[in-house]
This record gives C-alpha cells, sequence and structure tokens, in this order.
C-alpha cells in the first residue's frame, strides 16, 4: 500500500490565489505569442489613450469654444468650431484604429495559443503510452483537447483590453485631475471603488462558476452513458430511473446557475451606478465650485463626462478576474496532460536486420491495469450559499481496495521462429493482454518482453512496429480512404523508397486478407473514403482491412488477436498459407479458441487465471492438460453428452 | 465549402418559437410580465446622467439668478435616489429572468433527455449520441445564454433608444435628427454586415467538428497508431485541422472586429458633428449650453445598443438554431410508441407465447427487406435457438418479438396480445434482452447486476451469478461485486462483459429472455457451463437464442432457421440435422471445425 493515492496527489489546488495564478498562464500565454500579443496591447493602448483623449478634449473644447461662444463670445469664430469637431474626430479616427488592431490582435492572440496546445495535446496523445491512455477516459482526453483549450485561453482575447482600461484609467485620472485637483479626486474615488466591485465580484463567483463547470460535465457525462447503453435502459426497463438519474443532474446544474446568477445580476447594475453616482457627486460639488469661481463649466463637464466614458470599458477587468477561474483550472487540466511524466521510454536499437522471422519471447511477465485517474480539477465544492450536499444519489464507482487484479502473472513464453503459437485460454485469462504485450501496445509490470533476443524496450521508436503486426478483436477506421486507412502514412513521400508503399502492395495486402473483392466494389475503390464520414463497413469487412493493414507491412511477427474468428475457417487456412506461400517469413501468435485454428499452430500455449499452465503441441495438450480440453473439447462434449442423454431417452421410451 | 455543410436552421416564425417555448418550457414565462415592468423602470435609470448634466447646468451653474447651488444639489440627489432604485430593479431582473429561463431549460433538458430513450434505439449510432448529447448540453445552453445575457441587452436597449431618442427631441430637434441620421444607417447596415459574419463562424463550428474529429482519432486510435507506427501520418492530419481552423477562426475575428469598428467610428464621428452644430446653433440662441452638453451624454446612451447588437444578434442565431436542434429532437416522432391508455394491455402473467403472423420489416432509410412474410410459433416454455448467416435476419427477428421495432407489415402476438398494445414499462420487466454488446455502467459489477430488479441487494445479485455458475469467476474478482468495471465496463474482458450482463438478466426474472449472440466472446468451456446452468433457471420460462454457435441451437427445444429474410426450416437440432436442409449444412460445417 505504499502506492500514492492518484486521487489525492493528482489533485492541484484549485481555490488558492486564482489571480495569481490565472496571471501567471496569461503571462506565459503572452511570452509563447509576444508579437501578437504585443500588437493587441498596442491597440488596446491606442484605445484606451484616444478614448481618454476624447474626454479631455471634450473638457476643453467646452471650455474654450463651446461656452464661450454660446455666452456671446465673438471672439470664437466659425473656423475655431470646425477646428474642435476636426480634433475630436481625428482622436476617434485613431480610437477606431486602436480598437479595430486590439480585437483582430487580441482574438489571432487566443487562437494562435489555442492552436498550440491543441497541436501540443495531440502529439502528447500519440507519445503517451498506452497505458495511460487506458487509464483517462477518451471523453474527457477530447474535452481537454476542445473545451478545456478554449476556458484556458478565453481570458487572453480580454486581457489586452482590460490592460487597455487601465492606461485609460490612467490618462483619464491625470486628465481629471489636471482639470481640477478637487473634482479629479472626487472622480477618482470611483476608481477604487470599481476595482473593489470587480475583485469581489470575481472571488464570489470563482467558486460558483468552477461548480457550474464541474455539474455541467456531470449532466453530460450521465447523458453520454446513458444513450450509450441505450440499448439496455430500454430492454431492461430502466428509462425511468434513468431520467430521474438525468433530472437529479440537471437540476443541481439549475441551481448551481441561479446562485451564480444572482451575483452575476448584481455585478452589473453596481457597476453602472458606482461612475453614475461619482458623475452626479462632480455634478453637485462641480456646482459649488463654479459658483465660488475655483473651476469653469467646462472642467466640470470634463470630469463628468471621462467618468461617463469610463462606465462602460471598466467592466472589461471585472471579465477578466472572472475569466481567471476558467483559466487556472483549464491549464490546471491541460499540465495534467502535457506535464505527463509517464512516457514509453524508447531505446536506441535497431531491431535485426533482413527478412528472417522474428522470435518474441517473454521472460516473468506480469501485468495488472493502472488504476482509473480522477478528473484533474474534480473537487468537491460544495455548493456556495447554500448546505453542502452530501448525499450523492448514486455513489461514484468504489475505487479498489486492494492492488489491482493482475492480468498476467510470472509468464514465460517461447515462439520458435517461423512458427505459428495458438495461445488459448479460458474467459479473461489474458489472451489479449499478451498479445498486446508482444507488440508493445503496453509494457508488463514485471518481467520483460523480447524480440530476437533484444528487450522490446530497448528498441527505438518505429523499429518494432517495423517488425511486428498486431491486429486486434475490434478495430479503429480512420476516417481517411482506403489507401490511407491500410498504408497510415507508409506511402508518404518522406518514407525510403524500399519501404514506401505502393497501391500495388496495397492490393496484394487486400488480396492476402480476402478484402480486395468488397474494396473494389467500393465507388472510388481504394480513394473510397471510410470512417467516421465515410462510407460504412461491415464487422467482417472491418477486420479485414485489419488484417490487409498489418498484411501490408510485411511483418516478421504478426500477431492475430481473435482476429479472424468472424473469417471462415476456409479464409483463415487461405490467409495464413498465403504468408507461406508469399515467401514471407512470419512467425505468427494467434489468439483462438475454435479448434479448426488451433490445428493450424505448430505450438499451443494455455493461458489460465493469468499464467501459462501448459504449453505443447495440441495433441500433447489435449493428452495431458485437463483444463485445455474442457476448453477446447467443450463443444464436442456437450453434443456427446446431449447424444447419449438423447439415445438413453429413446432407450427408455 | 465541403459538401457536409449544415444546412442553416429554417427561418423560425417568432411567434411560433414563442409558442412553443411555452408548451415546452412553461417556467421561462412565469413571472414574465413583473420582470418586464422591472426592466421598463430599469431604463429609465439609463437617462438620469444627461438629464442632471442639462438641470445642473441651465437651472443650476447658469441659471437666471445666477449660480444656484442648493438646486444643483436637489437634482443631483433626487437623480441619485433614481440611480439607486434601478441598480436595484436591474439586479431583480437579471435575477428573475436566471431563475425563470434555468427552471425552464432544466426542464426542457430532462424532457429531450427522456424522448431519446423513447426513440428506437437503433438509430442511434456511435456517431450520433455524441451530437444527442450535445443536445441535452450545449444546445441547451446557447439557449440560456441567450435568454439571460442577449435579452435582458436586447430589452434594455430598446427601451434605452426609445427614452433617448425622445429626449433629444425634447432638448433639441435639431440635434436629435444629426444623431438619428448617423445611427440608424449603422443599426440598419449592422444587420446587413452580421451576415458575412454569421457565415464565418459557420465555417468555424465546421472546422471545429473536422478538428475534434482528427483529435479524437489520437485518442480513440492510440492502439493502432501504436502497433503500426503510424503518429506522423495522425499528427500532421492534426495539424492540417488546427491550422484550417485558426485560419477561420481569425477570418470570422476580423469580419467581427471590423463591423465593431464601424459602431466605435460612428460615435466618434457624432460627438464631433454634435460639438459642431450644437455649438453653431448655440450662437444662433437655438440650445442652451446644458441641454448641449446633456446630448454628449446621450450619445453614448446610443453606443451600447448598437455595438452590443452585434453579439446579441449573435447569440440570437445561435439560440434559434441550438432551440431548433432540441425541439426536433422533442418532435422526432417516436417509432415504436406506447399504446395509447385506453388501448394498453398488460401481458397475461406465466410464461409467454409468441406468435409471429405474416411478420416482414425493412429498416428505415433503406431499401432491402430484412424479413419477408415470416410466421411463427413459438409455445410458451420452449428454448429457441434462432441460426442462419450473417445478414440473414435473425437479430432483426430479435428485435420484433422485444418491440425494439414494430413490424411494417404483419403482427406480433406475446400471450396473445399484439405487441404494440402492451404497455411498454410492463413488457419490458417481463421481456428482457441480452445484447451481444455487453454494456455496463461505469460502477461496480455488484451494481450493474442489481440494475436488473429494481431494489434488488448485493445478496441478490451474487446469487444470480452464482444460479449462473459464475461464482468461481465471482470469487476470482479482486474485490468481488465491488470490483469496478471502469468506462462502458471495459476493464473486464468482452467475455466478462457479458457475464455480467447475463447476470443483470436473470436478475431481472423474466418471462421471455432474448439472447442476442450474448455468450459470443466467452469461451467454450464458459459458454458450455452456462447453457447447463442456463437450461436450469430458465426452466419454465420462454427463451429465444440468437446463436452464432450451433451448441447453442444443439441445447434447444426447437431450432428455427432464418436465410434470407425467411425461416426455411423449424425443428428439432436432431432432426434438422438429418433433414439435409440448411441446418445440416450449418452442422457439417460447425461440426468440422469444433469436434
Amino acid at each position: 500500500m505504499n502506492q500514492p493515492d492518484p486521487r489525492r496527489t493528482a489533485r492541484p489546488r484549485v481555490q488558492r490565489g486564482t489571480f495569481l495564478r490565472g496571471m501567471r498562464v496569461l503571462a506565459r500565454g503572452a511570452r509563447e505569442e509576444p508579437r501578437l500579443f504585443a500588437w493587441a496591447v498596442l491597440g488596446s493602448a491606442v484605445y484606451g489613450a484616444g478614448t481618454a483623449g476624447s474626454g479631455w478634449l471634450v473638457g476643453r473644447v467646452t471650455q474654450d469654444v463651446v461656452v464661450p461662444a454660446l455666452s456671446g463670445d465673438a471672439a470664437v469664430t466659425a473656423a475655431d468650431v470646425w477646428l474642435a469637431g476636426a480634433a475630436l474626430l481625428a482622436v476617434g479616427v485613431v480610437t477606431v484604429a486602436g480598437v479595430l488592431l486590439r480585437r483582430i490582435a487580441a482574438g489571432a492572440t487566443m487562437y494562435a495559443l489555442q492552436a498550440r496546445y491543441r497541436r501540443a495535446l495531440a502529439r502528447r496523445y500519440l507519445d503517451l503510452p498506452l497505458a495511460w491512455h487506458h487509464s483517462h477516459p477518451a471523453g474527457r482526453l477530447l474535452a481537454t483537447a476542445a473545451s478545456d483549450v478554449e476556458a484556458t485561453w478565453q481570458a487572453m482575447a480580454i486581457l489586452p483590453f482590460a490592460m487597455g482600461v487601465v492606461v485609460l484609467i490612467v490618462i483619464a485620472g491625470v486628465a481629471m485631475v489636471a482639470a481640477d485637483p478637487v473634482l479629479g479626486g472626487i472622480g477618482l474615488l470611483v476608481v477604487p471603488a470599481l476595482v473593489v466591485v470587480n475583485a469581489l465580484y470575481s472571488r464570489r463567483m470563482s467558486p460558483r462558476v468552477r461548480r457550474v463547470q464541474r455539474l455541467r460535465g456531470e449532466v453530460s457525462t450521465v447523458a453520454h452513458e446513458s444513450f450509450e447503453g441505450a440499448l439496455v435502459v430500454k430492454t431492461l426497463g430502466l428509462a425511468g430511473g434513468e431520467v430521474t438519474r438525468f433530472a437529479r443532474e440537471a437540476d443541481r446544474l439549475r441551481d448551481a446557475n441561479v446562485a451564480a446568477g444572482r451575483t452575476r445580476g448584481a455585478f452589473d447594475p453596481v457597476i453602472e451606478a458606482l461612475p453614475q453616482l461619482g458623475t452626479l457627486l462632480v455634478l453637485a460639488v462641480g456646482a459649488a465650485r463654479t459658483a465660488s469661481g475655483d473651476v469653469g463649466v467646462g472642467d466640470v463637464v470634463q470630469v463628468a463626462y471621462m467618468l461617463s466614458l469610463l462606465a462602460f470599458p471598466v467592466r472589461a477587468i471585472g471579465w477578466t478576474l472572472a475569466e481567471l477561474p476558467r483559466t487556472v483550472a483549464g491549464d490546471a487540466r491541460l499540465q495534467a496532460v502535457l506535464t505527463e511524466d509517464a512516457t514509453t521510454p524508447w531505446g536506441s536499437r535497431a531491431a535485426g536486420p533482413g527478412r528472417a522471422p522474428a522470435r518474441p519471447q517473454g521472460r516473468g511477465v506480469g501485468y495488472h491495469h493502472p488504476a482509473p485517474v480522477p478528473d484533474p480539477t474534480d473537487e468537491d465544492d460544495a455548493a456556495p450559499g447554500a448546505a453542502a450536499e452530501t448525499t450523492a444519489a448514486v455513489p461514484p464507482a468504489a475505487q479498489p481496495a486492494r492492488a489491482p487484479r493482475p492480468v498476467l502473472r510470472d509468464v514465460d513464453l517461447e515462439v520458435t521462429a517461423g512458427t505459428t503459437t495458438a495461445v488459448v485460454g479460458g474467459t479473461g485469462s489474458g489472451k489479449s493482454t499478451l498479445a498486446g504485450l508482444l507488440v508493445r501496445l503496453v509494457d508488463p509490470t514485471t518481467g520483460t518482453v523480447l524480440l530476437d533476443g533484444v528487450d522490446v524496450r530497448e528498441l527505438a521508436e518505429g523499429e518494432l512496429a517495423g517488425v511486428a503486426a498486431l491486429v486486434p478483436q475490434s478495430t479503429f477506421v480512420f476516417d481517411d480512404t482506403v489507401r490511407g486507412n491500410v498504408a497510415l502514412g507508409l506511402d508518404a513521400d518522406e518514407v525510403p523508397a524500399e519501404r514506401r508503399t505502393s497501391d500495388d502492395d496495397v492490393w496484394a495486402a487486400l488480396r492476402l486478407a480476402q478484402a480486395d473483392g468488397f474494396v473494389a466494389a467500393l465507388p472510388d475503390g481504394l480513394d473510397t473514403r471510410v470512417g467516421e464520414r465515410g462510407a460504412s463497413l461491415s464487422g467482417g469487412q472491418r477486420q479485414r482491412l485489419a488484417l490487409a493493414r498489418a498484411l501490408v507491412r510485411r511483418p516478421r511477427l504478426l500477431v492475430l488477436d481473435d482476429a479472424t474468428s468472424a473469417l471462415d475457417p476456409a479464409v483463415e487456412r487461405a490467409v495464413l498459407d498465403g504468408l507461406g506461400a508469399q515467401g514471407l517469413g512470419t512467425t505468427v501468435v494467434v489468439v483462438a479458441s475454435r479448434p479448426a485454428t488451433i490445428s493450424l499452430a505448430d505450438e499451443v500455449v494455455h493461458l489460465e487465471h493469468g499464467r501459462v499452465v501448459d504449453r505443447g503441441t495440441a495433441a500433447e495438450l489435449a493428452e495431458r492438460d485437463e483444463g485445455y480440453r474442457e476448453l477446447v473439447t467443450a463443444y464436442a462434449r456437450a453434443a456427446r453428452e446431449r447424444a447419449a442423454a438423447a439415445t438413453e431417452q429413446g432407450a427408455r421410451a | 465549402m465541403s459538401a457536409a455543410a449544415p444546412a442553416p436552421p429554417a427561418p423560425a416564425k417568432p411567434r411560433g418559437v414563442i409558442a412553443r417555448a411555452r408548451e415546452l418550457a412553461p417556467e421561462v414565462a412565469r413571472g414574465l410580465r413583473m420582470t418586464l415592468v422591472l426592466a421598463s423602470i430599469t431604463t429609465l435609470g439609463r437617462i438620469v446622467v444627461p438629464v442632471a448634466v442639462q438641470q445642473t447646468v441651465d437651472t443650476g451653474i447658469r441659471g437666471p439668478g445666477g449660480p444656484d447651488v442648493g438646486r444643483v444639489e436637489l437634482v443631483a440627489g433626487a437623480a441619485a435616489v433614481v440611480v439607486l432604485v434601478t441598480a436595484g430593479t436591474s439586479w431583480l431582473v437579471n435575477y428573475r429572468l436566471f431563475r425563470a429561463t434555468e427552471a425552464g431549460l432544466a426542464s426542457l433538458r430532462t424532457r429531450a433527455f427522456a424522448h431519446v430513450h423513447r426513440l428506437a434505439v437503433l438509430t442511434q449510432g456511435a456517431e450520433r449520441r455524441g451530437s444527442l448529447v450535445s443536445r441535452v448540453t450545449s444546445d441547451v445552453d446557447t439557449i440560456s445564454t441567450f435568454l439571460q445575457t442577449g435579452m435582458v441587452v436586447l430589452v434594455l436597449a430598446v427601451g434605452q433608444l426609445a427614452l433617448a431618442t425622445v429626449l433629444m427631441f425634447v432638448y433639441s430637434w435639431q440635434l436629435a435628427l444629426l444623431v438619428l441620421a448617423c445611427f440608424v444607417p449603422v443599426i440598419l447596415l449592422r444587420h446587413r454586415l452580421q451576415r458575412p459574419v454569421a457565415r464565418a463562424y459557420q465555417g468555424v463550428r465546421l472546422r471545429m467538428g473536422e478538428l475534434l474529429g482528427s483529435v479524437s482519432e489520437t485518442v480513440v486510435g492510440a492502439d493502432v497508431i501504436r502497433a503500426h507506427a503510424a503518429s506522423a501520418r495522425t499528427w500532421r492530419a492534426v495539424d492540417a485541422a488546427v491550422e484550417a481552423h485558426r485560419q477561420q477562426a481569425v477570418k470570422a475575428q476580423v469580419a467581427t472586429a471590423a463591423t465593431f469598428s464601424v459602431g466605435v467610428f460612428v460615435s466618434g464621428l457624432v460627438l464631433a458633428l454634435v460639438v459642431v452644430a450644437g455649438t453653431l446653433l448655440g450662437i444662433d440662441g437655438d440650445i442652451t449650453l446644458g441641454r448641449m452638453l446633456a446630448f454628449l451624454f446621450i450619445i453614448g446612451l446610443f453606443v451600447m445598443p448598437v455595438q452590443a447588437a452585434t453579439e446579441v444578434l449573435n447569440e440570437l442565431q445561435n439560440a434559434l438554431a441550438g432551440w431548433h436542434r432540441v425541439v426536433e429532437l422533442i418532435d422526432t416522432p417516436v417509432v415504436v410508441p406506447d399504446p395509447d391508455e385506453r388501448d394498453a394491455l398488460d401481458l397475461p402473467p406465466g410464461p409467454v407465447e409468441v406468435r409471429l403472423e405474416g411478420v416482414g420489416y425493412t429498416y428505415p432509410g433503406t431499401s432491402r427487406q430484412v424479413l419477408r412474410g415470416v410466421d411463427l410459433h413459438l409455445p410458451a416454455g420452449s428454448r429457441i435457438a434462432v441460426v442462419g448467416e450473417t445478414g440473414s435476419g435473425k437479430t432483426t427477428l430479435a428485435r420484433l418479438v422485444t418491440r425494439l421495432v414494430d413490424p411494417d407489415a404483419g403482427r406480433v402476438l406475446l400471450s396473445g396480445v399484439d405487441a404494440r398494445r402492451i404497455r411498454e414499462v410492463a413488457l419490458h420487466r417481463r421481456v428482457v434482452t441480452v445484447p451481444q454488446e455487453g454494456f455496463l455502467f461505469d460502477t461496480t459489477v455488484g451494481e450493474n447486476v442489481r440494475t436488473g430488479r429494481p431494489g434488488a441487494t448485493d445478496d441478490d445479485a451474487a446469487a444470480a451469478l452464482r444460479e449462473l455458475g459464475l461464482g468461481a469467476w465471482l470469487d476470482d474478482l479482486p474485490d468481488g461485486l465491488a470490483t469496478a468495471v471502469g468506462q462502458r465496463g471495459e476493464r473486464l474482458s468482452a467475455g466478462e462483459r457479458q457475464l455480467v450482463a447475463l447476470a443483470r438478466a436473470h436478475l431481472a426474472d423474466p418471462d421471455l429472455l432474448v439472447l442476442d449472440e450474448a455468450t459470443s466472446s466467452v469461451d467454450p468451456a464458459t459458454e458450455v457451463r452456462l447453457q447447463r446452468a442456463l437450461e436450469h433457471v430458465l426452466s419454465g420460462r420462454t427463451s429465444v437464442a440468437i446463436a452464432h454457435r450451433l451448441s447453442t441451437a444443439e441445447a434447444a427445444d426447437v431450432v428455427v432457421v432464418v436465410d434470407a429474410g425467411r425461416v426455411v426450416e423449424v425443428g428439432s437440432a436432431a432432426e434438422l440435422a438429418g433433414a439435409g436442409g440448411p441446418y445440416s449444412r450449418l452442422h457439417r460445417a460447425w461440426t468440422a471445425q469444433h469436434v
């Protein structure tokens, strides 16, 4: 029990210092896209300065042009009026340029960061070992690449705006104080009030927003699981219970949203009211000061007008602060993947040269499933402002109290190069896991897997895949052409000519896999798109495509994981014979249960409860291994017994 | 543009949308009248400052009898009260809207969710499942975004514009016309400018779909990619999709920024024009200083609605599209509807007798009849095996018997009652299918078995497993019934998932059990053992086994052979094996492989 509990260690504390941590994430983003970010900040600064400038100008124009003109001062000419208008327009145009630059560059920064992190995540997904993949739900990994990336960088589109607003506040503050220190001082009181409201708001909002995000995820998880199991739900009449389960989650989300809405709904009115109250105070005090002759009407107008200019943009600070919790939570999920130190450590050795059949071995191989890893930001936020819900109606899956069940224990395997070995065993005996270990889909938790005497972990990346090929029980078809699905990149120009796959090679592999017939019948032959958005293939067709995918690589070791069970035994025989006829020296390991397949094998390995219980020729095992006999002759015995019972019954009658 | 671009939703008739909304989510409209009254009060707060400015300047600072500080203080004080009151009403408006819309949308979500389970499960392919989930999640979210933020902005903006316009005409009709002349074209133009923006965002959504597809290959296809060292081709595909999305998103951003800037420019232009025109009018004595200065503040009232219009229209469009997708789901007719309460019957008690009369079936959207003219009688309490080649129609037969689909022709009678007249809940409590894919919920073995019967205990679950001869398997699990099965049960092997599914069905204690290749991934010895256990636990019930292994057929009372959509042979396994028909051919091939 000295294994650290992943639920405890993998959970970063999100609540502390959200502001600092969020700003640190955004600063990293700025460093990663310095040019775009700089343009955005520049644009925003121009916008802030322009907006403040127009406020200042309005005050000056009022004082120097409008008031004298309306007071009948003949010194003000029409030309002065037009000049004032032109100056305001000029400032307006500069401001527009700033807005345009800010919006485009800030958006571009956000999208560039999204793209950068999505590329990085996809590369991580491709690099991380399959054991890691198996312990992380696919849905969550997809959500990380889609919505977590968005959540992390959303603030990046507003941050430059907020920075421009700071420029605006500073310039406006100076201008207000310059116009009149007393009125400016009153006006400036609004700024700290706004900052305080913004800070209070983001502090109050962040637990609520986090809770909403989490509950939204739960609603989606329940829906996803329920729809996935729709057939079971329907056939067991569970729909009513499922609707209750979903309604409970939907109601919790509703309550969380309403709780967040109570706070969010207060923010805008308060933020709007503060500058308005400031403006009114400036008017009241300003009137007294004009009466005493300390200031002019223009000065009062300038301070009041600048305050009203602040009202709308200052909200950008609140928006940014409100986004920070999402930034922090999103980034925590991104980093959980990006900084994951579980890698597939590739070695540097080359696989043996030549076309000779390979010799796979296992020495003391053991394997157990990794423990499922909880969501990195999944913490129990108690409902803010309400009593914590203590009773989750659906208890979460119990964590295994003991060490995970070993799937394989101390397995020794010797396969003679060039022979066919059948792996036979009961349900859950570890056959598929053994097949995956041979081609290094996963690494053993104990012991070693060797190929031609070399530990497969010492082989350089790509070496093993060049030698060994696995055809799994059920396969994945890419959203690509038939050619792309068979070649899987081996037809790319970068591949050295002697290894590059030609159309002839693809056809040859399809022929060998008995798939040439249905491919030829497809509308565009090899160019037909299959997979998600293409033509759908039947289970048997998919299996044959997977077989061709393996065969086109001319593997020296071919591992078939119950892959030919859907094929007619005659087809299966033809495939295996075809390998020999092509002069392909291939070692074959086949997971099988039907006697017809087993009879093709030179040697049989019998697995039970993750251990090798016997090995030898089919005849030897049939003679001495009772468990094996029970497995492969089960149908025959059942048939015999039934026949005997029938005869007996007949005799009695 | 790809041909796969989704067609834009049909333009909605607003009245139809509102009526339907009241029908599907009545909570949204609850208290709406009061909210609107509060909203109108709130708009009053928006024009307080310009009025106060005008009053301060014209009657206070430049009052007829010289500066009147007392009056200014009175005006400012009164205005402050209005500001505070309307801030309160504004908060109430927001909160009431949140409460009403969330209540409505939660029930809309649940309603849509429940409907998905009423739909034919067979049409829910893996791809469609994702989109069904998004209908009860993100599509509903887009509606709430609009209702909670967009709608407030829209209502307040309209009120604000109306009040501001009135105020402007009160102060100076000339300047009012000038301001309107500048802003009205922008508001109209914005609507047109909006179209390329909407198109650009549609492109972004499309690219996003492609991006997700390519990223999902790196996750779902990880095994294949690793086994064949295909990561280079995969990340090239991801990079291309990511870049295409980024470019399209930036394009959309430029379009949005351009439209937004038009509004900013016009407000700058109006400010300059008002200063010039106002001063010139003031020189002629047509406007007071206070009124002219008030105009500068009123212009600010126009900027917000004009700028927000883009965002709000975007949200409105998204919300309508989301609304359409949700309603479309709820309005999808149920292919296998529950009978009318007046006609509804319960399944007579005891083992179920099955009778098919002239049954034919064609899958929707296809033209090939999968089953034709099937007449079949399966006596109550008998064990039936259905055999045939892949694609012969045997799974469809199972679906008809359990009423996962209804026949196009003929009828299915369960214990003499047309299956279409039996209450669905009653039917599925007594007629249980075990499908080939033993889907498990992400919880423990015990809890998965217990879903078979509401209120069952762990002891019941253990007993169900032991009665099926699976006690040894259960004892071998690291945590027994508390063993976690993982998502979809993936921590168990395919065969083990089938064992759990079988125990779940057994616990349901059905009167008709349909096994659709339910043991296809189980090893032969376990299968034979299960077969024996089933013979025991199924005594007194009717069972139909769709079999791909003939060992199942041998144990049955009646074997039904299906070929190309027709029932070609019915009889005992022994009779048929020697009859020289299709069954004897299958039997010979099976014997050659397995014996």
